[in-house]
């Protein structure tokens, strides 16, 4: 076992202080009484994770692709159920990324939530300590465990604070979600089953069948395109978006949407190699009518939070073309395309809130022309619109050009048809700021028509100090991994070298001929 | 060809940058917005030359601030040919800078800080395209010029205005996503290197490339740099003329367009490189269509009667010169390419000041309207009589310089279609130019709607504006006659 992991040398447990820091959080929250105290109390504990989990980026073992920092204790052992937690260089980012989110959503959520804040930042924190936890579980029981706790706080999240149409779309998030489980847990029986085990790297290593693996690759393939989401399981998403709270769009789109791709990269890619390859095609068509169904139906939207909705299935659809181009360039596009999405798209739902909270509307056209009232304002949202469409020198364009040069490399057809992605992002987002930045040519904005004439003065006011903060701490990694992306691709360097490996020892082993495993490309 | 490493190469690029800061900061407070955008832009032009007598020595400058991936850098690179453009664009601003401030003040016209800001962003982003190091810091200078010059073309806002503005961004960025950014990845995986090669002959591209490729990436490239406007991707720049005078004026015949000229010669000459052109036969299919438009092109301005109308169509066709010449691909054909750049923005930016100066004393737009206006406004006439000789090619103002090395390259290669598009073109361009002048000198009086019957250019706001294009004409006549600094630029670049 211990040729996989690499153990924690600190003095203190990294990984579960920063997976259960919060929780330990959400049972004080209990005794709180004062809503200003609680808020101040969720920032801290946030904020304290946060600084915690900075030493797992300061001491990480670039050169190694073994999980690091790792735990383990006996848990179940007449089960062979161990608790196992470690990071490699992809879970790592998205530990980082989620814990650097997660104050970033209490803070926007400051004013906005108004009632029943206590059991808001309970719900938040609860939240925090699953999904930290789904990306350092080793051992699939701990893994399903961690994967089904998110779902009953993210349903809270929608179903208490969310907008008028709140238990329609909770509703269908936790179907799709809870069908997506079941998958899951058949896979990990399964597995168990033919093994004997649970810790996730010797399944890795075991080798399969091809009738089996594809049946195990169906079952988490499944499970996974709910969660990203792929066309056509997508519809759970826009609903759920529209309705949640600003905090829960931005757990949404910037982690809860990463599991998916996560789960493709950890079980689908390593465990069924041959399935991978066999399904190649029928991924990459799918990526590429997600990339460009997202587009264009988030062309259409007139509500900014549906629309900024479809275009994370578009984006989604560049990070699943880029898992399964299966290449170098194409997986590490995909992983950065993660962070990038979890940055940019949770900084516009932000930007949304804001001035949901100003405007009380999300209809484009009740949020025009506020290029001369908040300047502030929208020049945040041009940043985040702009990186949205990967425009250069910001994040998404370095993972999205990863990811279109794999395309290249491999199939040049699906290069140029995923371009067809690349100028829907780029129409959507230029029509959206467009409206929003500029008044129509009547000169006359229709803000608000119950307080028509003054309703500017009334409500609309520039960003303020704690909202300029939130905003600036992810503009500032828009242009850090826009810039300087190479210490974000150095992290996940040998682990994807050494899951490209995995699968090209998988195809080589056990493959028939007829699979076409001439097709691999590093 | 010696290459000095230095940092210090951004500032020219900063510092238009820098000017917008301070224009927004000075918002509210008129004059000091005007003195920004005068100081900056002199600034600017200072800092470009003082880059010259090195690179007359046959030195380049570069500089590589970040690496995305490996071959992928953003990377700034200055050499004869980016010098030239960035030099003529920064001088062109000092003067548009002052005639800003007659147009924008005589027309009393809103959101004057928006205006100066964007304007000097614009300039800044040019800056940045020509002191690019790699096909990838390019198409980020080239995106950030299609972004900022938005609210320019917009600056109406009026239903006219956003149309215009929709459809001057919606070609502009279709074009950058749907032929450039892949003709960029391309060209990476083939390769597998972004930066610029140093010199012209020969590209970044592997000897063994293969013809398909090179030949999709190399059309990519020409109608992605949409800002070239090489037909059919032309469509914005009559579009953009809704914007005001000194916007057309400056960044639709200097900066924005010449930021797409100057991208497609960058591309031609230090990715593909003038051996794997030849060897495809790609430049004389590139001269072909360079030809197409500007016949074409000719052809329509022939029929607006609207002078901002007729002068940007003149401009598409200009503009293709500059192709043809660089696709042409013999040492005197990309000479005279490369020399029209300059040549060019000198003379089209005194049509347009000359336009925009009519307009604000008269508020004349129409050519038929002009009847005698030359009698009101000689300086601005005659400025304007002598840009037009630069375009048709008449010696000795400096669009003759250009048309001779042209038809120079054109002999080289023996190809007598190519000359016949020279002379039919400058037929043509005679043939809408020299009816304003006419009209302006003999047509009868229009009633202009003035009491006073003088001399309109005696005004102190119409006098901004006079001055500044009466000294670009001078300037277009001066290098008629003495085109030395531009030749020995090229020269450098070029090589024997």
């Amino acid at each position: 076992m211990e040729q996989y992991l690499i153990f924690n040398k600190f003095s203190y447990p990294i990984l579960s202080v920063v997976t259960f820091l919060p929780l330990a959080g959400a049972f004080f929250v209990l005794f709180i009484k004062n809503d200003r105290v609680l808020k101040y109390f969720g920032l801290l504990i946030t904020l304290i994770t946060t600084l915690l989990s900075l030493p797992l980026y300061t001491n990480f073992d670039l050169n190694t692709p073994k999980y690091q920092f790792v735990e383990i204790h006996k848990w179940f052992p007449f089960l062979n159920v161990d608790y196992i937690v470690g990071v490699d260089g992809i879970s790592v980012l998205l530990v980082l990324l989620t814990t650097f989110i997660m104050p970033l959503c209490i803070l926007c959520s400051w004013t906005y939530i108004k009632e029943r804040f206590k059991e808001f930042i309970f719900v938040i924190l609860l939240m925090e300590t699953s999904m930290i936890g789904v990306f350092i579980s080793l051992n699939t029981v701990l893994f399903f465990i961690f994967w089904e706790a998110m779902l009953v706080p993210m349903y809270l999240l929608i179903a208490v604070w969310g907008g008028p149409r709140k238990d329609y779309a909770s509703i269908k998030f936790f179907l799709y979600t809870l069908l997506g489980s079941v998958f899951l847990l058949v896979s990990i029986v399964a597995l168990y089953v033919t093994t004997g085990t649970f810790f996730i790297p010797e399944l890795m290593n075991h080798k399969y069948s091809f009738s089996y693996q594809m049946w195990i690759f169906m079952a988490f393939t499944l499970a996974f395109a709910i969660k990203i989401p792929m066309f056509p399981l997508h519809t759970w998403l826009p609903a759920a978006h529209v309705e949640a709270p600003t905090a829960g769009s931005v757990i949404l789109a910037s982690i809860l949407l990463k599991m998916g791709g996560y789960g493709f990269l950890r079980f689908c890619l390593p465990m069924a190699p041959q399935a991978t390859m066999f399904c190649m095609p029928a991924l990459i068509f799918v990526s590429l009518l997600s990339i460009i169904i997202g587009g264009y139906l988030a062309l259409g939207q007139n509500d900014i939070k549906k629309l900024i909705a479809y275009s994370s299935v578009g984006h989604m659809g560049f990070v699943t073309l880029g898992i399964f181009l299966l290449n170098s360039q194409g997986i590490k596009g995909a992983i950065l395309q993660m962070i990038n999405h979890g940055i940019t798209t949770g900084a516009l739902f932000i930007c949304v809130g804001i001035i949901y909270e100003r405007t009380h509307s999300r209809e484009i056209k009740n949020n025009s022309a506020l290029g001369m009232i908040m300047p502030w304002y929208v020049t945040f949202l041009a940043i985040f619109s702009l990186s949205s469409f990967a425009f250069p020198g910001t994040n998404s364009f370095v993972g999205e050009l990863l990811v279109l040069v794999s395309a290249f490399m491999k199939y040049k057809v699906v290069g140029f048809l995923s371009i067809i992605g690349a100028i829907l992002s780029a129409a959507y987002m230029l029509r959206l700021l467009q409206k929003m930045i500029w008044a129509d040519s009547t000169g006359h904005a229709h803000h608000d028509e119950h307080h028509e004439g003054d309703a500017h003065a009334h409500h609309l006011f520039d960003l303020n100090a704690r909202e300029i903060v939130t905003l600036a701490v992810l503009t500032f990694f828009v242009f850090w991994i826009g810039l300087y992306p190479t210490p974000v691709l150095k992290i996940m360097d040998s682990s994807v070298s050494h899951l490209l490996e995995q699968i090209a020892n998988g195809i080589k082993e056990v493959a028939p001929q007829s699979l076409h495993a001439a097709n691999i490309n590093f | 060809m010696e290459t000095i490493i230095t940092s210090k190469v951004i500032i020219t690029t900063a510092i238009p940058m820098l000017t917008a800061v301070l224009i927004m900061l000075s918002k509210n407070k008129p004059n000091l917005r005007e003195f920004w955008s005068i100081f900056g832009a002199t600034l600017t032009f200072f800092s470009v030359c003082t880059y010259l007598p090195q690179i007359l020595a046959g030195k380049s400058f570069e500089y590589t601030y970040f690496i995305l991936y490996p071959g992928v850098n953003i990377k700034l690179h200055l050499d004869g040919l980016g010098i030239m453009f960035a030099g003529t664009a920064s001088f062109l601003w000092i003067l548009a800078g002052f005639y800003c401030i007659g147009y924008m003040r005589g027309l009393n016209e809103h959101a004057q800080t928006r205006f100066y800001a964007s304007y000097a962003l614009a300039v800044g982003g040019g800056m940045g395209v020509a002191f690019s190091g790699s096909l990838v810091t390019l198409y980020l200078f080239y995106e950030i010029v299609s972004i900022v010059t938005y609210p320019l073309v917009a600056h109406h806002q009026d239903e006219e205005g956003y149309d215009g503005a929709r459809k001057y961004i919606v070609y502009l960025m279709f074009a950058s996503k749907a032929f450039l950014l892949p003709a960029m990845i391309l060209i990476y995986v083939q390769c597998g290197n972004l930066d610029f090669a140093a010199g012209v002959m020969k590209g970044i591209f592997p000897a063994n490339a293969s013809k398909t490729i090179v030949s999709i990436a190399y059309m990519l490239c020409l109608f992605g740099f949409a800002k070239g406007a090489i037909m059919p991707m032309h469509g914005w720049l009559p579009a953009a003329m809704v914007a005001p005078t000194p916007v057309s004026a400056l960044l639709h015949a200097v900066v924005v367009v010449k930021v797409g000229v100057f991208s497609i010669c960058r591309t031609f000459l230090s990715v593909f490189g003038v051996e794997i052109l030849s060897k495809f036969g790609l430049g004389i299919i590139t001269a072909y269509l360079a030809s197409f438009t500007i016949i074409v092109a000719s052809i329509i301005a022939l029929t607006k009667s609207n002078l901002k109308a007729r002068l940007a169509y003149s401009t598409i066709s200009q503009l293709s010169y500059i192709i043809l010449g660089v696709a042409m691909l013999t040492p005197n054909s990309i000479t005279g390419g490369l020399i029209h750049i300059a040549n060019h923005a000198f003379s089209k930016i005194t049509l347009f000041f000359a336009a925009g100066a009519i307009y604000v004393a008269t508020r004349k737009k129409d050519i038929c309207e002009l009847g005698g206006i030359g009698f009101r406004m000689p300086f601005t006439m005659i400025a304007f009589g002598l840009a037009a000789l630069s375009m048709i090619g008449v010696p000795p103002v400096s669009g003759f310089v250009s048309k001779w090395y042209l038809a120079l390259g054109a002999m080289d290669l023996k190809n007598n279609i190519l000359l016949i598009v020279l002379l039919v073109s400058s037929l043509l361009n005679a043939g809408y130019f020299v009816p304003i002048f006419l009209t302006s000198f003999f047509n009868s009086e229009v009633n202009l709607n003035n009491e006073d019957t003088g001399i309109l250019e005696n005004r102190p706001l119409i006098a901004f504006m006079v001055v500044p294009l009466f000294i670009s004409a001078v300037i277009s006549v001066y290098f008629g006659f003495y085109p030395e600094l531009f030749l020995k630029i090229i020269k450098v670049l070029v090589g024997s």
